[in-house]
């Protein structure tokens, strides 16, 4: 039957199957990010945005809603310029939370 | 002038020998291994530079004036540079003016070690030539020197306030054992003198000392066991030596012609860096300095701190002290060997492994190089205006600098109007060096396609990496503060002088100590105020708390930063605070009770 509209089955998060751990491990190391109120300052201001669609609080939401691939494209595209920092109303300190999350690996765990 | 022993021996200089005999091996392994570590190119370089006449005289003068005379601490504290010059050339002619009365006497001594340093104990009636008479008055003439020095390092042991200083470093177990027995050496060495200067003669301190003690001494029987105390103190001082702060007196002398050649930091642990951290006094200047420090926070996380976990190997603490710091250098400028803090903890970042690296290979910049090539600067010349990461989160610069362009007439165009990419400067601070090497790549295509001579910035942060890190050879690296005050004296830019305006510059790390620029901005803003001067200024102003250099402090960690750089900025109760950096600019606005303005803005008011 054709409603005129359909569900994306890709785009559709089922939360029971998404591994948390990097996100826990991200929130024992970086308490702040807890406090993000996803305003999209940081989005915004972002100088990787243009070009890689960047934005901290994608990570942030990306990162509970399994989406890794797209959380890894967009810190690999970060270049630490800290800004977002700057306008964060929150006050996180958005590069030492990007910095962490590059020194997990996909189990959450430090790579020493 | 005779000897007294046949034999020339005692076994109370045995300890001396074990003494000396370790230290030298010591530091003779050492310094192999540290010149083994260097990569093979800056050995190459600095073993050169130790048969060039001129690194030669360089070297010899550098030590001399540092490690003997300590001029860099004279000028800072004339109280503690007598009390380190007197112990450190008090000390040093001591034991030259040793070996020279051995070899002036008793020429056939001199293979012996401990000859020039006991030689009181082996000779007798030294004073009755006139040359002894010299000698013997020069060593108590000396001796006496190094007392007082010894002296006042007791009292600010105690009192370190009265020499000024506010927080000093806590002394490790070893460094406590090896400043008790360095205190002991010379009241010592006097009394064993003294004791002795009834047989082997002395001067105007140890003769009538001698008189004074043999009026209620009856025999010589403690004479012995004083030259026994005087040889264990100094086995126990070089003993110690290597595992504590005093290590710094051998570092010193192999650091200073290293750096003269030239070497830098390449790993945080080997080579040049451990002979950094070794150089460490300890003395603590570095706390008291440090903007982290500030309401005694982070006290713990000064550079000292850091160079004493290195030495230790306490990875957990080194981590977060480098991880922490601002970067701001003024550890390093107020540090009287010259330690490079903010390299030692880019270094060790820069060790650090990550699941996840960045890659900007992939960044298309044709379309922006294309743009540039084809603007107003064109093909034949012209000023390049990179606004940077900062600036364009404060437009206002960005106006003011491109109006003040407009004003004077300059042909310009700007590399980055609809935002580019980031210079590369943070990822360096963050140790991400290979990452910020692809950025420079891309940003060197971008500006060699356009074709300018001048390459303008209005951000320090992005000015130091553009000026130490990309290969812009014919193209002149400009911060707008030094570029608009050459407009201002060569008349293109007229400026309109406010006589009751009262202005503070605020020097930001990286364009001060970063750069060395002080003068210009302070020249461009006396053209339209009254210049008045922070509390601390030039090399030693305080960082505004905002630094990217700190990858963990937090903005609540931040804030008594801020507060304290504004404090210091406002003591001579200015009307607007001035500076050069976006950055800056945007972590005081948040924090201060009157107007913090760029140097652009106050310019193109006044223009």
């Amino acid at each position: 039957m054709d409603f005129g509209f359909k569900l994306s089955p890709s785009s559709a998060v089922n939360l029971d199957t998404v591994d948390l751990a990097r996100f826990d491990k991200l929130t024992s190391l970086v308490p702040d990010a807890l406090t993000c109120i996803g305003c999209g300052s940081c989005s915004a201001t972002c100088t990787a945005a243009p070009w890689s669609g960047m934005s901290v609080r994608k990570v942030l939401l990306g990162l509970q809603r399994g989406r890794d691939e797209e959380v890894d494209k967009m810190l690999s595209a970060c270049m630490l310029c800290g800004k977002c920092t700057m306008v964060c109303p929150r006050g996180i300190n958005t590069r030492h939370l990007i910095l962490t999350l590059c020194r997990l690996n996909q189990k959450g765990e430090v790579v020493r | 002038m005779r000897e007294r022993f046949a034999d020339a021996f005692h076994p109370f200089v045995l300890p001396f020998l074990v003494g000396i005999f370790f230290v030298l091996g010591y530091c003779l392994v050492g310094m192999i291994r540290v010149i083994a570590q260097l990569p093979k190119a800056d050995r190459k370089r600095f073993l050169l530079t130790l048969i060039t006449p001129k690194y030669i005289w360089m070297n010899v003068r550098d030590i001399f004036l540092n490690c003997l005379i300590h001029v860099k601490l004279w000028k800072r504290n004339k109280v503690l540079g007598y009390m380190h010059s007197s112990i450190a050339f008090g000390w040093f002619m001591l034991i030259v003016l040793g070996h020279l009365e051995v070899m002036l006497f008793v020429p056939h001594r001199i293979r012996f070690f401990y000859y020039p340093i006991f030689f009181n104990y082996f000779v007798a009636e030294t004073e009755q030539t006139l040359p002894g008479s010299l000698l013997m008055f020069l060593m108590d003439f000396f001796l006496l020197i190094v007392l007082s020095g010894i002296t006042l390092a007791i009292i600010k042991r105690f009192a370190s306030r009265i020499v000024g200083m506010r927080r000093t470093t806590r002394l490790s177990l070893f460094d406590r054992i090896g400043l008790y027995s360095l205190w002991a050496i010379f009241p010592l060495r006097l009394l064993a003198e003294s004791f002795t200067a009834h047989i082997s003669g002395g001067s105007f301190l140890t003769i009538p000392m001698n008189w004074v003690f043999r009026q209620f001494l009856g025999n010589d029987l403690h004479e012995l066991p004083t030259w026994w105390a005087y040889s264990i103190a100094l086995c126990v001082f070089m003993c110690v030596l290597p595992f504590t702060r005093y290590m710094h007196i051998p570092a010193e002398m192999l650091l200073i012609p290293m750096r003269n050649a030239g070497i830098r930091i390449r790993h945080p642990r080997k080579g040049f860096a451990s002979l950094e951290v070794y150089s460490c006094p300890s003395c603590g200047v570095c706390i008291d300095a440090c903007p982290m420090s500030v309401r005694k926070a982070n006290c713990k996380d000064a550079t000292v701190y850091l160079n004493r976990m290195l030495r230790r190997g306490n990875e957990r603490r080194i981590e977060e002290i480098s991880d922490k710091c601002l970067l701001c250098g003024k550890c390093t400028a107020v540090c009287q060997v010259g330690v490079q803090g903010p390299e030692l903890r880019v270094a060790q970042r820069a060790r650090r492994k990550y699941a996840l690296s960045p890659d900007f290979s992939e960044i298309n910049v044709r379309p922006m190089a294309s743009a540039v090539a084809s603007g107003a600067g064109g093909k034949s010349g012209g000023v390049l205006y990179f606004a940077g990461c900062m600036t364009q989160l404060t437009p206002s610069i960005r106006r003011a600098t491109t109006s003040l362009l407009d004003k004077a007439g300059v042909r310009w165009q700007m590399m980055d109007p609809d935002g580019g990419l980031c210079c590369g400067r943070p990822l360096m601070m963050a140790g991400r060096t290979d990452q910020a090497r692809q950025l420079i790549a891309k940003n060197l295509e971008i500006i060699r396609a356009s074709g300018c001579d001048t390459l303008l910035l209005s951000c320090p942060i992005c000015y130091k990496v553009f000026r130490e890190e990309y290969a812009l050879d014919d193209v002149r690296v400009v911060h707008h503060s030094v570029f608009f005050q050459e407009l201002i004296a060569s008349g293109r830019l007229q400026m309109q002088r406010e006589d009751e305006l009262r202005l503070v510059w605020h020097d930001p790390c990286e364009l001060g100590r970063g750069c060395g620029i002080y003068e210009e901005p302070r020249q461009a803003l006396a053209a339209v105020g009254e210049l008045v001067e922070a509390g601390k200024h030039h090399a030693e102003s305080i960082c505004c708390g905002g630094s990217l250099g700190s990858l963990t402090l937090s903005y609540e960690q931040r804030q008594p930063m801020t507060q304290n750089a504004l404090d210091n900025l406002t003591l001579a109760n200015p009307g607007t605070i001035v500076t050069g950096c976006p950055l800056c600019l945007a972590t005081f606005v948040r924090a201060a009770d009157r107007p913090v303005r760029d140097l652009a803005e106050v310019l193109d008011e006044h223009c």
